[in-house]
């Protein structure tokens, strides 16, 4: 069985021409939006149109979104099949947890905005820090495999973490983490998540990136270029992880309610599931992927719910199934390997 | 000094791959290794650069044992090669399958990447003018943009030499370039690899299938047969001696 379907890319090779969009003009733009939105909704203003829902739901995107195009690193730029990113979330996501529950005084104690901001630095900094260095740790011995064998060893790992919480008794053990402090808003989502993709940008076009890319063009190429291939998987390997640890922290501090089991090989697969209908080695995809997901799965529960109470549960076979339509259909999935020209770089003079 | 290999053995279970092969590649050299399918030929090469360790032998890369370490760090060491079957990075453009090879001198660290420094640009645009001026030598500047997978054979070939010279190598070994050329595909890539001997500071060891071309480029040259060295010298006396058409040609029959 191969784990990587192997398309016929018909990727057409990236234009000379340079977007006037950038992509620090997006940021801006959006968060020039999230900002009033985020007051007007905590203001309670206009019930009607601004809904407290449709906020909850950009923040779920947001948190997926930095899960997703992280594990695109792995996945799509990398070329290997890691299956645990929900396992590196769960670590985040204990982490601040205990940080905000235990570690530091709770947001009223401090002054308002500022001390908001200070906890999530060092919540969501530990979380990464945490996740960043169990992904250290594992990826020292996964890289020792490719292929199938890695697949397997990180599905692994991500059911060890889940396992391990679940017989800490100081976290809550399986009865879950509660009484989190809810310190994050879509306002600090959105701002998290547009770092992400700048960041993971960045690298992407960079010498890192074009050496990850070369791993899974071909391997041994690469490594007869000088590359240290365990060292350079294992970079990415980290800051996947990082970034999953992120989106974790953010998770925890706004479910204020956090169970091992919401960070199970079940998790993964949603994540796999968005990064593949979006498409691999592509952040754009990442985006799209998520945004396409989540709402269509919002959309099922509402019809559903309305129209036909007793299939309710049938929604959850909606996945899967995507993922089989994807499979058969476009491997390469809505955007892969391509980029909307805002996302890429000014090519150096 | 060059690349010296001396007593170098390799065995994959019973049979013996390569055999006490010897090797003497001054600074800038251009030597040959032929022989019939199968003689190990390519075992020579992936015992270099250190796909396989040898079971016996020592590899020199001037005053450094390079026999022992891994792959990469051979490669880093000052040794770089191409493939038989041509391994670029296919879904990559031709620019950066260059660029990429320039990965050890890329001046920037992480962070340094991830948030675009002064430092950064400006690494990058070297990296970039470098990789340019570099394709412009070997005539693709102008498939730059292209992916490397869709560049005709030929320059496929053409592009998988520039990236090994890309890092800057001291040593440069060739698996049978002309494999699958056409006679005027031959002819450009002789042409080539001169060019590329003339210009660039370094040794090229060449496996070759198609005896014409180690004759016109090589001095010098050592047949290989079952892994055996069974002759070494100038091509034209090499492929007079009896050995050696006995390996090509196979043995002559005896009457019955």
């Amino acid at each position: 069985m191969s784990t990587q379907p192997q398309p016929e890319h018909t990727a057409p090779p990236p234009e000379p021409g340079q977007s006037k969009v950038r992509f620090w003009m997006v940021c801006a733009l959006i968060l020039a939006l999230a900002l009033p939105l985020q007051l007007s909704v905590d203001a309670g203003l206009f019930p009607d149109v601004l809904n407290p829902y449709y906020l909850h739901l950009l923040t779920i995107i947001g948190m997926n979104i930095i899960l997703v195009a992280s594990l695109n690193l792995l996945n799509g730029y990398l070329g290997e099949f890691a299956l645990g990113h929900a396992g590196f979330m769960a670590v985040g996501a204990y982490t601040a947890a205990l940080l905000a529950t235990k570690a530091l005084p709770s947001a009223a104690a401090l002054p308002p905005v500022l001390g908001t901001c200070i906890i999530l630095v060092v919540t969501l900094g530990g979380a990464m820090l945490m996740a960043a260095g169990v992904g250290y740790l594992i990826g020292l011995v996964t890289f020792k495999t490719v292929g199938d064998y890695l697949a397997i060893i990180t599905l692994g790992f991500n059911m060890i973490i889940v396992n391990a919480i679940q017989n800490m008794d100081f976290v809550g053990g399986p009865r879950g983490f509660t009484g989190i402090p809810k310190n994050t808003n879509f306002l600090a989502v959105a701002v998290c998540a547009l770092l992400t993709l700048g960041l993971l940008r960045n690298l992407i076009q960079s010498s890192f990136g074009r050496v990850w890319v070369s791993i899974r063009e071909n391997a041994i190429a690469a490594e007869l270029m000088g590359v240290s291939i365990a060292r350079a998987k294992n970079w990415a390997f980290t800051i996947a992880a990082a970034f999953a640890g992120l989106a974790g922290g953010l998770w925890a501090q706004n479910q204020q309610f956090i169970t091992p089991r919401s960070f199970d090989y079940i998790k993964t697969t949603e994540i796999l599931v968005m990064l593949y209908l979006g498409g691999m080695a592509s952040l754009s995809g990442s985006i799209l992927g998520v945004v396409a997901y989540t709402l269509l799965m919002e959309l099922l529960r509402n019809l559903l719910s309305t129209f036909a109470p007793q299939l309710a549960e049938w929604r959850m076979l909606i996945s899967p199934l995507i993922l089989i339509i994807i499979m058969l259909t476009r491997q390469t999935g809505l955007l892969g390997n391509r980029e909307w020209r805002w996302l890429r770089p000014r090519q150096g003079a | 000094m060059g690349l010296r290999i001396t007593d170098l053995t390799k065995c994959f279970g019973g049979l013996t791959a390569v055999a006490g092969f010897n090797l003497e590649l001054g600074d800038r050299d251009l030597q040959g290794i032929i022989g019939p399918n199968g003689a190990g030929k390519t075992t020579v090469f992936n015992l270099i650069t250190g796909v396989y360790a040898p079971d016996r032998g020592q590899i020199q890369l001037g005053d450094h044992t390079v026999s022992g370490l891994p792959s990469d760090a051979i490669a880093r060491a000052g040794i770089a090669r191409t493939f038989q079957n041509i391994r670029l990075f296919a879904q990559m453009t031709v620019l950066d399958n260059i660029t990429m090879a320039l990965h050890a001198r890329a001046g920037y660290g992480l962070w340094e990447a991830a948030f675009r420094t002064g430092n950064f640009l400006r690494q990058e645009a070297r990296l970039l003018a470098e990789s340019r001026e570099h394709l412009a030598r070997f005539g693709l500047l102008d498939r730059q943009r292209e992916q490397a997978g869709s560049l005709p054979y030929g320059e496929q070939r053409r592009l998988e030499i520039a990236r090994a010279l890309a890092t800057g190598p001291k040593v440069l070994l060739l698996d049978e370039p002309a494999a699958g050329m056409n006679p005027r595909e031959v002819e450009e890539l002789i042409q080539l690899i001169q060019q590329v001997h003339r210009d660039f500071s370094l040794a090229i060891l060449l496996i070759e299938h198609q005896l014409p071309v180690v004759m016109e480029l090589c001095r010098e040259v050592q047949v290989l047969d079952f892994g055996e060295t069974i002759a070494s010298g100038a091509p034209q006396e090499v492929v007079r001696n009896p050995l050696v058409i006995e390996a090509y040609l196979g043995e002559e029959e005896a009457p019955a």
